[in-house]
């Protein structure tokens, strides 16, 4: 159903050759001919000149750094190359086999993919939930939960990571009062939740969690809207249970919009580093380093820019599979058509 | 249960369904109990950082938290505009978030009318690009463009921020903006040429007008995105002087500690040009989303 009805939502975009300067009240159909070929060659160059700017911007931001990252991973460049000093010499793959054969860096990427297997799991479930019940309140309950949604959405990074580290805080924080007062147990004043890095990254998950929420439900609802009624209805008058017509009415249409939300999940979740860096006031111990935190830390504090490069590396071509997906998703619901 | 609740409601012929109907209104109830739970629990910590700015610094610094304050105050507030470098930050962001996205605004436009309009060899390689640039984890870009602006002398100024700011929101732009140029029919714009326009002037009177919506939705957007932004904010610029808002909340976080009830009124600052920036563009968004990045 997807293919037919992103088909139908647009007209496809047809080389019409259209005249700028050849313009008048002359009547088209008479020199429409000799006009079209020579309006051709125009319209072959017109949407080149419109995307240069972006070509350029883009390549200047992404690809060229990017191809900057390969060739400096396979160098060995510190602050003297910083500075200018000295030639910055090459090494081959020793960035990588050193680090590859470091077991830090396993601990770290296991820890990355835990926590990003966490992260999506609940925020995916959660906001899934959320935007079915969505479906099925009345309307000013509703409209309550979209306010509140956006209020989470909108707040900036930094001023969350503010808030949740104020509600942790181990002497001021709310989390460790309302503990105190449920179980009367007084220990849990004063209680550092960084101490421990699972307690740590529970509220870290926290964070994470509560700020993704809210885009799944609104992406998950609108796709929600469009699932036709009158299939449902039918369904279930033929006797199929709620969950079955979920599971043959309602995901089937869901899925290509739950999937590319997911695949962003992952990689988003992959890349936490804010939410991180700012809860430990922007000195992150060892063992709250994920890939991202662990090549920053590598490159400006070890500053061992090549290190911090072979790692950033290996985790683009850890995600890369998973972009190859979110890319398949896309030219399936006909988005890069 | 859940699916027949709603489709009943909305068809009062339907006599099968029609029998649960008690059943159905107390499910209902219970759906909405949960969902203002939910609302509760995802507007708390707004809620927090709201009631905290406002708090009394005694009850800030106190062992006993309680849910409601018991007087307000704008001392937070006050301790907070003036410190430091307050009045530099507003400018920075506004300088560097405003200009990012006027100059994305105009490159995202020509690109999505590009792809929007015209079938050309590497528009789909262009649009992969496009959305493949988006995935590329920021720290990855941090390190070489760090060393590429520091070598150009970019690290303190303000243009650094913004050639980052503004290709960051380029991508998902230009496909926003294609979501609402696929909806403009082409015929429009070619009987307004037949009537005499050139192509700038059917451009400017007739496709720019209805593409407007779609402008505003896409340049709050990336003005949101750049206003909220931090890493790189934070290692481009170490000049006290040109932080940005969101790396000056940082110098309310000394050795001696954090000065909480002046970081939240900071904090409340700061979002609210966003909150309103997002109650503005909610449902534009959720069209321009739909429109543009889900039907396509």
């Amino acid at each position: 159903m997807t293919a037919a009805d992103t088909k139908a939502a647009g007209p496809p975009p047809v080389p019409v050759p259209r005249g700028p300067e050849v313009t008048g009240p002359s009547s088209p159909a008479k020199d429409a001919k000799p006009r079209a070929r020579r309006q051709r060659k125009k319209g072959e160059l017109l949407p080149y000149l419109l995307i240069l700017p972006a070509i350029l911007a883009i390549a200047a931001v992404y690809v060229y750094p990017l191809i900057k990252t390969v060739i400096m991973s396979f160098q060995d460049m510190g602050r003297a190359a910083l500075w200018g000093n000295g030639e910055t010499p090459w090494v081959g793959f020793e960035q990588f086999t050193n680090i590859l054969g470091d077991p830090e860096f396993w601990q770290v990427t296991g820890r990355t993919v835990v926590f990003m297997t966490i992260c999506v799991v609940l925020t995916m479930g959660i906001g899934l939930l959320i935007a079915l019940m969505m479906l099925r309140l009345s309307t000013w309950v509703r409209l309550v939960l979209t306010v509140a949604l956006i209020a989470a959405w909108s707040m900036p990074l930094m001023v969350a990571a503010s808030v949740f580290r104020w509600l942790a805080d181990s002497d001021y924080g709310l989390i460790n009062t309302l503990l105190a007062d449920l179980t009367g147990n007084e220990d849990w004043l004063g209680h550092n939740w960084f101490l421990d890095p699972w307690q740590g990254f529970g509220i870290i998950t926290l964070l994470v969690v509560w700020g993704a929420v809210p885009f799944v439900v609104i992406t998950m609802y609108a796709a929600l809207t469009q699932v036709p009624k009158e299939l449902e209805e039918a369904a279930s008058l033929d006797g199929a249970s709620a969950f079955g017509v979920y599971r043959f009415v309602t995901w089937p249409v869901i899925k290509p919009v739950f999937t590319m939300v997911a695949t962003l999940s992952v990689i988003w979740d992959f890349n936490v580093f804010g939410q991180i860096w700012l809860l430990r006031g922007n000195k992150p111990e060892p063992e709250y380093e994920t890939l991202g935190l662990y090549s920053f830390s590598k490159a400006f504090e070890s500053t061992s820019f090549s290190q911090g490069s072979a790692i950033a590396l290996i985790t683009v071509l850890m995600l890369s599979g998973v972009a190859v997906y979110y890319l398949r998703q896309l030219i399936k619901t006909g988005e890069v058509e | 249960m859940s699916t027949s609740t709603r489709t009943s409601t909305s068809t009062a012929t339907d006599t099968p369904a029609q029998v649960l109907r008690p059943d159905r209104k107390r499910n209902r109830l219970g759906y909405n109990i949960v969902a203002l739970v939910t609302a509760a629990l995802m507007a708390f910590p707004v809620y927090w950082l709201i009631i905290s700015s406002l708090r009394p610094n005694h009850e800030i610094r106190s062992y006993d938290q309680t849910l409601w304050p018991s007087s307000l105050t704008f001392d937070n507030f006050a301790r907070a505009v003036e410190q430091d470098n307050f009045g530099t930050a507003i400018r920075s962001s506004l300088i560097v978030s405003v200009t990012a996205v006027v100059g994305g605004m105009i490159i995202a436009t020509l690109a999505a009318l590009a792809i929007g309009r015209f079938r050309f060899f590497g528009r789909k390689a262009l649009m992969m690009v496009m959305i493949l640039v988006q995935m590329l984890p920021p720290t990855a870009m941090l390190i070489p463009i760090y060393l590429q602006l520091n070598a150009m002398g970019g690290i303190d100024e303000y243009w650094g921020l913004i050639v980052v700011y503004l290709v960051s929101t380029l991508p998902f732009a230009t496909i926003m903006i294609r979501g609402f140029v696929i909806n403009i029919p082409v015929e429009l714009e070619e009987s307004a040429m037949v009537d005499g326009c050139t192509r700038m002037g059917a451009f400017r009177r007739v496709i720019f007008p209805l593409l407007a919506p779609g402008l505003a939705a896409a340049s709050i957007f990336a003005l949101v995105n750049a206003w909220n932004e931090y890493l790189f904010a934070y290692i481009l610029i170490n000049d006290n002087s040109k932080y940005t808002l969101n790396v000056w909340l940082m110098t309310f976080t000394t050795e001696r500690g954090t000065d909480y009830g002046a970081l939240m009124a900071a904090s409340t600052l700061i979002s609210i040009p966003v909150v309103i920036f997002f109650m503005i563009i909610q449902g534009k968004m959720a069209t321009g989303l739909t429109s543009g990045a889900v039907k396509g």
